[in-house]
């Protein structure tokens, strides 16, 4: 134990944590966040929309369980880097395949455990998320202090280049960067509907869920055009998750403007805020951001609360689409920006946007009372900040692939219809089905 | 959605005396839940017999009712009361029982009240198997393969069908009783008759074994606009097979990937659904097929748990606080966070650190029981350490199970048993933690463990790893521990203590050379969200991190150190204790420290005292947050034996100690210094002697005389104490029971036969003394005072004695400079007052005394010792008349170990206690019996067998049960005796006698009260067969004279129908508050500023 390698993580405000290393060998930079989820370390190491960040895990023991090949989100590891109070090396479970000690450093991913990660969390809730640089080389807080600083940050960066795939594919095929997902899920062999995918950093889960509600989907990488697009002859456009500033992906953005109102939209995380720029809205950065399995969210089309899956540093700023749409508000006039008076008074509110009509608020995250979904009321088009497909965390949201079909089959009350969240189809005996 | 306007009176049922897998637990959800329905206006009724509950004190409920928690009783407190609706989750078992039994006979429909929180086909759904089971078909989930039997011949045609091993389960019986797991068709028949007696419908399941597969529990929230959390995932250490009250479980969930945990929310959530749980929480069981993840449901119970009380500390989220506000109509999303107090209570609590549960097991107690672990819950109590890793809390939850024991083994303690190593790793068992990591320093593989125990790799992993750690402190020495290395071996959960004897030196010069070496531990906060949002609440436990989260404190503080796990001799009363000296110090203006590790009590909410320390009592421990917090003082006489055992060292630490001096107590519990103290006082007390070794008890008893009352110094609940009546049973016991040594010398005393034992509460300020109350036991001297049934006020002394009681009483606490409590065992012999025992400090009958009399004995003496002086706290004169008779009744858990002899001693063993009040005593007495067995037996036949002394007076009960239209059976010494006084009686035959005998008529259900009286001790006697099967098959068996006469009065009673229910709200000692409030002008006395 005494004679592994040592490693140092280093905060940009001078704050160090010494520990050791249990991934691979040598220095990576990155905004250190930290995520919440008691389990799903794999689904978040894998999830391309930690590139560029240094990503903490607040549950105490990670890797107990090991890695697998089902449980990959993408066809590699985009975080930057790892930090853990204890990590597993002998892990056990029947599903296992390998450590994650030996998947990180295969994966080239640096990682320090022994870490006081609580420390860390409250430091970063306090002072918001920083730049940082793990090292198991250069062991000098000086030095790393400097590395940290030097390094560069997230906003304005378009990281969505460095995880997208270079050509389109279809799923459940090999993708161009010759890998074969192992768990495609359940593929429909009649698809029932033809989605075409913008791979932002998209998450295999999306890409069963999908698959699971009858949907073909193409994945296109993010710099298709819309006339390619329609060239594919789809039912729908989906909008995926990935990493960094949405303000830095502006050519999607205009890309999704001309699909507005031509085809259905649906969007998840990135591609919600995508689309809440495409709407004319501005996103900030939250101070910490929401990561983790628990986070609730209320539909205010239903009054329900879903426990969500999140992963975002970025969101959607709904004063700056427009003005309130007092008349579509149920005549209240609460602020646009006081979204916890409107959940109080259990009214979605609708705001004008200035090219594309009514922009109504669905979704709204109960912690922090932020903006979670939206929906352009004449476009057909939704988008959600979470992660209904889970991957890790809970399946309340599963619904809204079904309200994606239901909006391509034409039905207004996609986001509403009386309860379809609940899929039996889940439970089916064995763990990982 | 708001709170439901439509219900004004709520009424609020409790689970009763403390059983096993019944304890604390519910006295904390109920406590919870009846303060939030206040806070919101409702008018809350509480029917709970126990009344060392906080929940019974009457500030929790409009009404309170002090009364058995039977279908019966709470009729009539319906009918007085006319509530709106009922809450039937939140009393356990016995609660939710009782509401069912009301709700099928129509007595809830009679007065119009509405079950809220769970409804009756939701609770017949989820306690009922084959509905559970047809339930689970229905939303495509598996259940284990069963079928239900009603005799014998159906069990055995479901075990050809199922085929072996498999589980007994007896429908509707508490913590699994009568249940377990069988391998051969003989056990099957065994387990079955015994199943089926135990079932008040006569019904088992026999099910397919999941033996060995993982265990896993899920805690689950839903509101009625059906929002539903999980609010925690609990894994069991001890693979399935083990009841989860016996095994040692994690939280959260270590060892399963997401895509399982997630199947297992989603299979929560939708059997609420199913079940239709509209409002509250459940536990739902899971086990998995380790080999490829099979998941099949075990049960759910739709209520508050002890698995939810555990949760609620684990996360800090509390269940049964939310449970009721959902009962009443408001959803998840419109109750505030407790601790974040910003963000809502509908979320999934996150946790940043890993808790572990042990239990505690009192095998010591019931000699000749089976002690292997099974599905049939068996542990009187449990311990809960949180700590960042598993290691860490492992090893603070080992050290905190009060078992002498400094952590998982290597701690000077260790002995095994060579030959049968295997099997304690195989079998199931309260020491296999201990033989596991044994195996390990022996360099066992793990493999080979994993295969014995059929326990998870990665646990076992763990607990290698703090092995590994063990053998580098030892490698190192007391010189080669470094800071590294101890760090190390604090974050692998070691103790000092183990530390101390690994590296071969003492326990101070660890801690001095680990302070000295800057390893300090920090403290960290429970918080829900796993430092996602700043806490509101001071909840902490120890770890050994960067960074500490203890915020300086406002006011001078006062730490009250609980009375950890629950184990018997020790328990909620202490709890209840430590609760209000921690209520009445807030109140006085101090901030209150609690400092506990039992997860099922009201100490260990984090609402109960200003902050919350979540750790073992040890030195170590204790010590630790002494200086995170540097108190003004330290309370140690509110715990029990647990805190009272720490009092010399954190003294002789310089640590400030509250009330009584720690040299004052060890005068009042040492026997020899404290027979000069009453020489002195001219007070008599029983011819006593101090033996060291064999010869010399026997030379003792030979100037004393025999009955000799033998008994180790310092223990608690009298562990190891007999009565001897001749030289060779001294001879025996002293050799194999307690070994004696001049180190642990026993006491031997003149046991007073026939006396009437008195224990006097009472509070001294060093200038006067209080008496809390009087109290005369029913029993004779010589049973334990825990054991034995008692009554307030006195109901056969005379004036003249119970005043020489209260001037001894009175001698004796000033003259040991007593600060506080303080509590006297006296016997009354021929109008002679003896002195049996005095212990300054609070007893167990604290909680009784203070119920019975209305004055708050362990507030005001928190507040005396804290420096006020009796004189200003305005107290009603002592010993006032109310005109009512309170009756204390203990409960015995025998029924949970068969093969252990029942009969009264002075070693205790009840796990509990009732409370009976009425205007006469027979009806006092009657009520705290049928709050105890839930029926007192008004017809049939009663079997009278006694020893020679008592022939006499079992002839008055027989005949007096007679009138009362008994029939009498005897055998045929004390057939003799009734006959000749004109009884009629039947004669039966012993048991050496030939059949058809006494065990015959118990098995056929011909008798329905038992009247046994033993003489001496010797087991496997005709008594032990007799008194095992009552016990077996349910039968009131009743073991002493007095509490004969007493059942006989008690059984008129009930004939007569004079049992009246009422509230403590309308009787006299009630009707006014006691304690002065002083919290507004209150400034501590300059001592503790």
């Amino acid at each position: 134990m005494t004679n592994r390698m040592r490693a140092l993580l280093a905060l940009e405000d001078g704050t160090t944590f010494p520990g050791l290393s249990c991934g691979a060998e040598g220095e990576t930079a990155g905004e250190v966040v930290f995520n919440t989820s008691l389990a799903g370390y794999q689904e978040v190491f894998t999830d391309p929309s930690y590139a560029g960040q240094i990503v903490t895990m607040t549950s105490p023991h990670i890797g107990v369980y090991g890695v697998n090949g089902a449980d990959m989100e993408s066809r590699a590891s985009f975080v930057r880097g790892v930090v853990v109070r204890e990590m597993c090396h002998a892990p056990s479970s029947w599903r296992s395949e390998g450590s994650v000690p030996d998947f990180l450093t295969s994966q080239g991913v640096v990682a320090i455990e022994g870490v006081d990660t609580r420390r860390l969390t409250r430091h970063l809730r306090e002072r918001g998320v920083m730049r940082a640089v793990i090292s198991t080389s250069d062991l000098d807080a000086a030095s790393l202090v400097a590395k940290a600083q030097a390094s560069a940050g997230l906003v304005g960066r378009d990281l969505v280049r460095e995880v997208a795939v270079p050509a389109a594919f279809e799923w459940g095929s090999e993708d161009p960067t010759g890998c074969l997902p192992i768990d495609t899920g359940v593929l429909p062999v009649q698809p029932r509907y033809r989605v075409v995918a913008f791979d932002s950093g998209i998450k295999f889960n999306i890409l069963r869920r999908l698959s699971e509600a009858d949907c073909g989907v193409a994945v296109v990488p993010p710099t298709t055009s819309a006339t390619e697009v329609l060239e594919m002859d789809c039912d729908g456009v989906f909008l995926a998750n990935g990493p960094g500033d949405p303000a830095a992906v502006g050519y999607l953005s205009e890309t999704v403007r001309e699909l507005l109102g031509v085809r259905p939209v649906f969007g998840i995380c990135l591609g919600h805020q995508i689309l809440g720029l495409a709407l004319g809205a501005s996103t900030f950065k939250l101070k910490y951001g929401h990561r983790g399995g628990n986070q609730p969210v209320m539909n205010l089309l239903t009054g329900q609360v879903e426990i969500t899956s999140q992963n975002h540093g970025f969101c959607v700023d709904l004063s700056s689409i427009g003005p309130l749409d007092q008349g579509r508000s149920a005549g209240l006039d609460h602020d646009v920006s006081d979204l916890g008076a409107w959940v109080r008074a259990g009214v979605a509110p609708v705001v004008t946007s200035e090219r594309f009509g009514p922009v109504q608020v669905t979704h709204v995250n109960l912690n922090d009372m932020t903006v979670e979904g939206l929906r352009a009321l004449d476009h057909r088009a939704f988008s959600i900040q979470y992660h209904p497909e889970a991957a890790p965390g809970p399946h309340d949201a599963r619904y809204l692939f079904g309200a994606f079909t239901a909006l391509m089959d034409g039905r207004d009350d996609y986001l509403s219809a009386s309860d379809p969240r609940f899929v039996t189809g889940a439970l089916r005996g064995k763990g990982t089905q | 959605m708001p709170r439901r306007d439509d219900i004004h009176t709520i009424l609020v049922i409790g689970s009763g005396p403390i059983v096993i897998g019944q304890a604390c637990e519910f006295d904390y959800s109920g406590a919870q839940a009846c303060k939030v329905l206040r806070e919101d206006g409702y008018r809350v009724v509480l029917v709970n017999s126990n009344p060392a509950t906080i929940m019974t004190d009457p500030e929790f409920a409009d009404r309170t009712y002090v009364e058995p928690v039977t279908p019966q009783f709470v009729e009539k407190v319906i009918a007085v009361e006319r509530p709106d609706a009922l809450l039937p989750t939140l009393g356990g078992q016995t609660g939710l029982n009782c509401a069912v039994a009301l709700a099928e006979s129509g007595v809830l429909e009679r007065y119009g009240v509405e079950l809220i929180g769970a409804k009756l086909g939701v609770i017949k759904k989820g306690e009922d198997r084959k509905l559970f089971a047809e339930a689970m078909q229905a939303i495509g989930l598996d259940v284990p393969r069963g079928a239900y039997a009603y005799s014998v011949i159906d069990a055995e045609r479901a075990a050809g069908d199922i085929g072996f091993p498999l589980v007994i389960r007896p429908s509707f019986t508490l913590g699994g009783a009568g249940g377990g797991i069988v391998y051969n068709i003989d056990e099957l028949r065994e387990q079955v008759s015994h199943g089926l007696a135990l079932s008040p419908i006569s019904e088992v399941l026999v099910e397919q074994s999941v033996l060995g597969w993982k265990e896993f529990e899920m805690e689950v929230m839903r509101d009625r606009n059906d929002n539903a959390v999980i609010v925690c995932s609990i894994e069991n250490v001890d693979p399935m097979g083990v009841h989860t009250g016996d095994s040692v479980t994690v939280a959260p969930a270590q060892t399963l990937t997401d895509r399982e945990l997630q199947t297992m929310r989603d299979a929560s959530l939708a059997i609420l659904r199913e079940i239709g749980v509209e409002t509250g929480g459940s536990n739902v069981q899971f086990a998995v097929n380790p080999e490829d993840g099979e998941m099949l449901v075990i049960e759910m119970n739709p209520r508050v748990s002890r698995s939810s009380a555990l949760a609620s500390k684990a996360t800090g989220f509390p269940i049964a606080k939310i449970a009721a506000k959902l009962a009443v109509g408001y959803t998840l999303d419109e109750i505030p966070n407790d601790i974040t107090r910003v963000t809502p209570s509908c979320f999934e609590p996150s946790i940043d650190y890993t808790v572990v549960k042990v239990p505690r097991w009192a095998f010591e107690k019931f000699k000749g029981t089976d002690t292997t672990l099974t599905t049939h819950m068996k542990s009187v109590g449990e311990a809960m350490a949180i700590g960042r890793t598993f290691e860490e809390a492992l090893g603070k939850a080992m050290r905190s199970l009060e078992t002498g024991r400094a952590g998982l083994g290597s701690d000077g303690h260790d002995s095994f048993d060579e030959d049968k190593f295997d099997t304690y790793l195989s079998r199931p068992n309260e020491h296999r933690l201990f033989y596991i990591a044994e195996a390990f320093r022996r360099g066992r593989a793990l493999e080979d463990v994993a295969s014995l125990s059929r326990i998870d790799p990665w646990f076992l992993g763990r607990i290698s790893a703090m092995v590994a750690v063990e053998a580098e402190v030892a490698a190192a020495g007391a010189d080669g521990l470094d800071a590294e290395l101890l760090r190390r071996a604090k974050q692998h959960g070691l103790s000092d203590t183990q530390i101390a004897y690994l590296a071969g030196c003492d326990e101070a010069s660890v801690r001095m050379r680990r302070l000295d070496l800057g390893v300090r531990p920090t403290f960290k906060t429970v918080d829900t969200c796993a430092g996602e949002f700043a806490a509101a609440t001071p909840y902490f436990y120890k770890t050994y991190e960067d960074e500490d989260e203890v915020t300086p404190a406002a006011r001078p503080r006062v730490m009250i150190l609980g009375a950890g796990p629950n184990r018997i001799g020790q328990g909620i009363e202490f709890d209840y204790c430590c609760v209000h000296a921690s209520y009445a110090l807030h109140d006085a203006g101090f901030e209150t420290v609690m400092v506990n590790c039992n997860p099922e009590t009201v100490s260990t909410d984090y609402d109960t005292s200003d902050r919350l320390y979540f750790e073992p009592l040890t030195f170590e421990d204790v010590m630790d947050v002494v200086e995170a917090e540097r108190p003004v003082g330290v309370l140690v006489t509110f715990g029990g034996q647990t805190p009272l055992k720490l009092a010399r060292a954190l003294e002789a630490a310089g640590v400030p100690i509250l009330g009584t001096s720690p040299e004052a107590i060890d005068l009042a519990e040492d026997r020899e210094r404290f027979a000069e103290v009453l020489d002195r006082l001219g007070i008599v007390y029983p011819a006593a002697g101090c033996a060291r070794s064999a010869e010399e008890a026997v030379e003792i008893a030979g100037r004393i005389g025999y009955p000799l009352l033998v008994r180790p110094s310092y223990v608690l609940g009298g562990r190891g104490m007999v009565i001897a009546y001749s030289d060779e049973y001294l001879l025996r016991h002293v050799a194999e029971a307690v070994v004696v040594s001049p180190d642990h010398p026993v006491l031997l005393d003149r046991f007073l036969e026939g006396a009437i034992e008195v224990d006097v509460d009472a509070i001294c300020d060093r200038r006067e003394v209080y008496i809390g109350g009087v109290m005369e036991h029913i029993e004779e001297a010589g049973i334990h005072s825990g054991d034995s049934a008692c009554c307030i006020p006195p109901f056969t002394l005379s004036e003249t004695v119970i005043g020489r009681i209260c001037e001894h009483t009175r001698r004796i606490a000033l003259e040991i400079d007593t600060h506080g409590l303080i509590n006297i065992q006296f016997a009354v012999k021929d109008a002679e007052v003896y002195v049996l025992e005095v212990n300054p400090r609070a007893s167990r009958t604290v909680p009784f005394v203070s119920k019975a009399t209305g004055v708050p004995l362990a507030k005001v003496a928190a507040r005396v010792m804290a420096g006020e002086m009796l004189a200003d706290l305005a107290l009603p004169a002592e010993l006032r008349e109310t005109g009512r008779f309170c009756v204390k009744e203990a409960v015995m858990p025998f029924g949970r170990f068969p093969g252990a002899d029942s009969v009264l001693g002075p070693e205790m063993k009840s796990t509990g206690e009732v409370m009976g009040s009425a205007t006469d005593f027979p009806a006092a007495y009657a009520k705290s019996q049928l709050a105890i067995d839930y029926s007192l037996p008004h017809a049939g036949a009663v079997f009278i067998s006694v020893c020679d002394r008592d022939k006499r007076a079992a002839v008055g009960i027989a005949r007096h049960l007679h009138a009362l239209g008994f029939a009498v059976l005897s055998t045929c010494g004390t057939a003799k005796a009734l006959r000749s006084s004109g009884t009629p009686v039947t004669e039966v035959l012993k048991v050496h006698e030939g059949r058809p005998n006494i065990v015959d008529a118990l098995t056929n259900g011909e008798v329905q009260i038992v009247i046994n009286t033993p003489f001496g001790r010797e087991t496997r006697s005709d008594g032990y067969h007799i008194r095992a099967a009552a016990i077996r098959h349910g039968v009131t068996n009743i073991t002493t004279m007095e509490a004969a006469q007493a059942a006989a009065q008690a059984i008129e009673a009930i004939k007569e129908e004079r049992l009246e229910v009422s509230a403590l709200q309308d009787v006299e000692q009630w009707a006014a508050p006691v304690v002065r409030d002083l919290a507004a002008g209150y400034a501590p006395p300059e001592a503790l500023q």
